[in-house]
């Protein structure tokens, strides 16, 4: 339980080689030919043991904790906030029946919902509600439009006033400007309602296949480096609905422990049991397989029929990037299967967009199953499952989605396929590669330059989701008001979707921010920090002096 | 930490810690924690409030502790993790699974009344979801196209991330008018929507009541929800009686125990048997016994009552009695995507727990706007006629394979209004030509299907299942869809074909 030991990793375990070193120059100097000020070092491609040395203590895995002043008011913040939550709750069961009628056991039947489980809903969150779920209109580009609202009765309810409020959006998973409405991909789509129509009516399995459905997959299986692909219409589904398919009893399922709810969701469908090591944490993962394979299943000591690992390539609200080169290595020695969610990594990471396999330089024969989502880096829905051709087979008669479920809207096919086709430079015009070096130097020149700034970021400096924390519960909302006062949207959370102390701002980068942008939300941020004291690094110097 | 009283606190404190990861997000508290305590005794202190409050958490659940675990050396572990050979993921193929792969229907070009096969054929197409026709309207592709110009395709964004479109609000809102309810809520799919919904009410230690003939998704929903399940026999309303019965015993018997919710859970029309479920003796038995009712209308929402409103309409139940409605919008609207209505409380609840609402990217604007134009066609003159075309095709065919000539070769499991169809050769008569596997039994099954698309341009499927998990698998079907957008002439050639094909099939058998 040292404190260093989560930053040791020892060289042996480093040995990813660059897939096509070729391809990594070229997307570096495109890099630097863009924005020649600022000096990239691309992880993949820095092979060299310092680079590497350097890579690994720096942001990547420290997860830097504010002076004690933040912590102490942080804890009784919520000391306060859950007194006064209490207390609300005491008078409102007593005298204000009817609004908590759904709370409470009435004419013989039991309280709709427990009022332990919603506390933190009816007595934080709501009272904050103009900071969530925010309604938008139009497309989630470069900005975006949210129904300017208002409230009479602190956010119980609120009226719309008709008008739209535009703000530079760093709240959408856009991360390649795919959502738009005019272009390519617009046309393309706008072409497919005429030919295809909007649904197929059915499922993949029944009667809902189309040689649309055939094309695409073969693209995205193309496009992964893997021999077959399976799209399923909603990325949730992807997980929540093929897991079952892979494990069942007697098999073992590890976890990380910030897994996405849809794989844990999918996990417990599976009937196999679960383990869960630290997030991101090489050597947990490693005391658990040794623990897990020497003492076999639970009571009977049986071994298990297959262990399947499933961790993220990209996490979305820490900004952490899965250490894959060393999973790998652990894969040969441990033998189990590994099952990669791709969502916010495919298409945002790698110099060819292909996600953590591209980016680290492993040839992605490596992971069994790549599983990613269309919903962020495409602009689109759905999700895809990538693997053998026997597994992806097997996947399409026992993934429930397939089965059951609708299939992919041509729609979405049609957004999927161009976008796609854009990225792999197919259409000959270098807008796919402009729009990955976009998003690598945005994310690191915002990351980097918020961290300059003092403010504690979370992540992986290549991820283009960058957490701020904020700690104190009360700074979620004035984030999120005086952001949006200054035409900045952003997404905030806390408690409990966060542990207690860390409350964050969450940024997502998009290429379809120009560098002005970025410079008017440094600017914002910066105001916004100052006001609120949230620039509270105690490692300013030491980025500062750092090579960005 | 050569402080004797220093380590017995690092000890304590790292055995709550291992426990409390079990809370989701936890993570980094306790990394924060451990990095904090070792150089600085004021912060254990504070530290301390929240380990206690961790603890309280923690004994809140159920915590396990292994006792059977074997101490063993690092030389032990690597030779066992040497010895170790893990099967693999999947196995090979089997011939009913090749079968499955290769047989199913890949349509070329748009789907549709008569869709382009593989084999360059156009088939009367009495597979698919479309049963008003909505896939061919062009209002509905012209509302489509305007969307896209305003909203693109994608939403990038979970609803509680700025996902939310002022065109699902409307959606919501229209949902919710044409059922008459308080609110609604859409889902992105229409398959994961129920096992949200069921989930996100029920939780370990609440009760539900299910219906044996439920559908896959009802049924996941409930192993999700870790509550206590006990079945029904198909439809059996006092079987459903005897059941709610039981419970009562064993809670009158149990004084201590809170008041637990309890739900019952049924399908308004059977995906798996095309059969229609007797609401009004449900609700009946709800009102008497104080359950919750979770109805699933998804294959009814839009096809059943004079204005398609599903079963309520049809038994002249008022949806607010029915506490949750789900129902898609994949099926009659011929989108995608799926709903819950009920109240306020309901709906509001679910914006928080329905965990494939929470954690998943809302539905694209294009098909929201699309249910939205859909929704806004059943209530009007042409929409009803639209029913009405589709009951006359149902009773058309209906007539045709439940006839005297029929019975030996097949049977229809199906209540008479129904648009959904389940054909299954008779259990008699497949012993008599001794049949006795489930394999068989689709082999032959698919017979039927191929020989009606070869001689007699008719696309049907058989119904499909992911076998080996379905809770009381129904067994082998072809399931028929009756569309709006077919002449009553040629649904009832097709009739005639199928019914051709099952004796044919059988004989050929014998
Ligand atoms: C890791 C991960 N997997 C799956 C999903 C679900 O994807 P979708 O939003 O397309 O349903 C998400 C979405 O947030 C995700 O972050």
């Amino acid at each position: 339980m040292g404190k260093g030991s989560r930053a040791a990793v020892s060289p042996a375990s480093l040995k990813a080689t660059p897939l096509s070193s070729q391809h990594h120059a070229k997307f570096q100097e495109a890099l630097s030919v863009k924005e020649p000020k600022e000096k990239l070092h691309w992880k993949g491609f820095s092979s060299s043991e310092k680079n590497r040395a350097l890579f690994k203590t720096s942001y990547d895995d420290i997860m830097e904790e504010p002076p004690y002043f933040y912590l102490i008011t942080t804890y009784l913040s919520y000391i306060i906030l859950s007194f006064f939550g209490h207390v609300r709750d005491f008078y409102g069961f007593r005298w204000n029946k009817k609004a908590f009628s759904h709370l409470m056991p009435s004419n013989g039947y039991a309280a709709l919902i427990s009022d332990w489980d919603s506390f933190w809903t009816r007595n934080l969150k709501m009272r904050i509600e103009d900071c969530f779920s925010v309604p938008t209109s139009l497309v989630p580009g470069r900005t975006i439009n949210m129904l300017e609202r208002v409230t009479k009765d602190y956010c119980r309810t609120f009226q719309f006033t008709g008008k739209l409020k535009e703000a530079v959006n760093l709240s959408s998973y856009n991360y390649l400007g795919f959502a738009q409405s005019t272009g390519p991909c617009a046309d393309a789509v706008e072409e497919v309602v005429h030919t295809y129509g909007l649904s197929s009516c059915g499922t993949r399995l029944e009667s809902g296949s189309l040689d649309l459905h055939t094309k695409t997959e073969e693209l995205v299986a193309e496009f992964m480096g893997k021999e077959s692909a399976l799209l399923v219409s909603m990325g949730y589904a992807t997980n929540s609905t093929t897991i079952a398919g892979l494990a069942s009893k007697g098999s073992l399922i590890i976890s990380d422990e910030l897994n996405h709810n849809s794989l844990v969701f999918g996990a417990r469908l599976s009937g196999a049991f679960i383990r869960v090591f630290k997030h991101n944490d090489i050597e947990d993962l490693e005391a658990v397989l040794r623990d897990a394979i020497s003492q076999g299943q639970p009571r009977t000591h049986r071994p298990w029929k297959n262990i399947l690992l499933i961790v993220e390539g990209l996490y979305s609200m820490e900004g952490s990037i899965v250490k894959l080169p060393e999973i790998i290595e652990l894969k040969r020695k441990y033998k189990f299967f590994l099952y990669v969610d791709e969502a916010h990594s495919v298409g945002a990471l790698g110099p060819r967009g292909r996600g953590v396999c591209d980016y680290y330089g492993i040839d992605p024969k490596e992971v069994d199953i790549l599983m990613g989502t269309f919903t962020k880096s495409f602009g689109a829905a759905g999700g895809y499952i990538c693997s053998s051709k026997q597994i992806v087979d097997h996947l399409r008669l026992v993934n429930h989605s397939s089965v059951y479920g609708e299939s992919m809207s041509p729609i979405v096919l049609q957004q999927i396929y161009t976008s796609m086709w854009s990225i792999m430079g197919r259409d000959g015009t270098g807008a796919g590669q402009e729009r990955l070096s976009r998003l690598a130097w945005n994310a690191r020149y915002l990351g980097s330059n918020l961290r300059k700034m003092g403010f504690i970021i979370y992540g992986d400096r290549d991820s283009p989701v960058i957490p701020l924390l904020l700690f104190n519960p009360a700074k979620i909302p004035a984030f999120s008001r005086e952001c949006r006062k200054r035409d900045l949207a952003v997404v905030v959370v806390g408690f409990p979707a966060t542990s207690i102390v860390a409350s964050r701002a969450r940024f997502c980068v998009s290429a379809s921010h120009t560098k002005e942008d970025l410079d008017f939300v440094l600017r914002v941020v910066s105001e916004v920090g100052d006001i609120l004291g949230l620039k509270m690094s105690s490692r300013k110097a030491l980025e500062m002096g750092m090579d960005v | 930490m050569d402080n004797p009283v220093l380590t017995a606190i690092n000890q304590t404190l790292y055995s709550v810690s291992r426990g409390v990861q079990a809370v989701p997000g936890s993570a980094i508290a306790i990394n924060y924690i451990k990095n904090s305590y070792q150089n600085d005794p004021f912060r254990v202190v504070l530290e301390l409030g929240l380990a206690i409050y961790a603890v309280k958490y923690m004994l809140s659940k159920k915590y396990r502790i292994d006792h059977n675990h074997v101490k063993l050396t690092e030389k032990e572990i690597d030779e066992l993790v040497a010895e170790w050979q893990p099967e693999p993921l999947v196995q090979p193929l089997s011939e009913v699974q090749k079968m499955e792969l290769d047989k199913a229907h890949v349509i070329v070009g748009a789907q549709g009344p008569k869709p382009k096969v593989q084999s360059g054929k156009n088939l009367l197409n009495l597979a698919s979801s479309n049963f008003l026709g909505y896939i061919t309207n062009e209002d509905i592709k012209a509302k489509a196209i305007e969307t896209l110009h305003n909203y693109g395709v994608g939403s990038c964004g979970p609803p509680g991330f700025y996902g939310t479109l002022d065109v699902h609000i409307n959606l919501e809102k229209d949902i919710a008018r044409f059922l008459g309810t308080e609110s609604a809520i859409i889902y992105a799919q229409g398959f994961s929507t129920i096992a949200s919904v069921i989930s996100a009410f029920s939780k370990r230690g609440d009760i539900i009541v299910a219906d044996e003939g439920c559908n896959f998704a009802i049924q996941k929903g409930t192993q999700i929800s870790r509550s206590v399940i006990r079945w029904y026999k198909h439809n059996d309303m006092a079987d459903l009686e005897r059941v709610l019965e039981s419970i009562n015993k064993e809670s009158r018997a149990n004084k201590k125990r809170p008041l637990t919710r309890r739900f019952i859970v049924t399908e308004a029309l059977f995906q798996n048997y095309g059969d229609i479920a007797p609401l009004d003796k449900i609700m009946e038995l709800k009102h008497k016994y104080k359950y919750r009712v979770v109805l699933d209308e998804s294959n009814s929402f839009g096809l059943l009552g004079k204005t398609g409103r599903g079963l309520t309409e049809v038994y002249n139940i008022s949806p607010r009695d029915v506490d949750m409605i789900v129902g898609s919008m994949a099926n009659t609207l011929s989108g995608a995507g799926g709903f819950c209505a009920g109240a306020k409380e309901v709906v509001e609840h679910q914006r928080l727990s329905g965990q494939a609402f929470v954690f998943s990217a809302s539905i694209p604007a294009m098909l929201a706007v699309c249910a939205s134009e859909a929704i806004n066609i059943l209530g009007t003159p042409q929409g009803e006629r639209l029913l009405k075309d589709l009951h006359e095709n149902s009773a058309a065919f209906r007539s045709v394979v439940v006839s005297p000539s029929a019975t030996q070769a097949m049977e229809v499991s199906s209540d008479a209004g129904s648009p959904v169809l389940h054909l299954r050769f008779p259990a008699a008569s497949l012993a008599a030509a001794g049949v006795t596997t489930r394999d068989e039994e689709k082999f032959l099954l698919q017979e039927v299907v191929d020989e009606v698309a070869a001689k007699d341009g008719v696309m049907i499927t058989r119904a499909k299942y992911v076998e080996t998990q379905e809770m009381h698998l129904p067994r082998p079907s072809i399931r028929i869809s009756i569309s709006a957008s077919h002449g009553k002439k040629e649904v009832e050639k097709a009739a005639q074909a199928i019914k051709a094909a099952f004796i044919k099939v059988l004989a050929k058998r014998k």
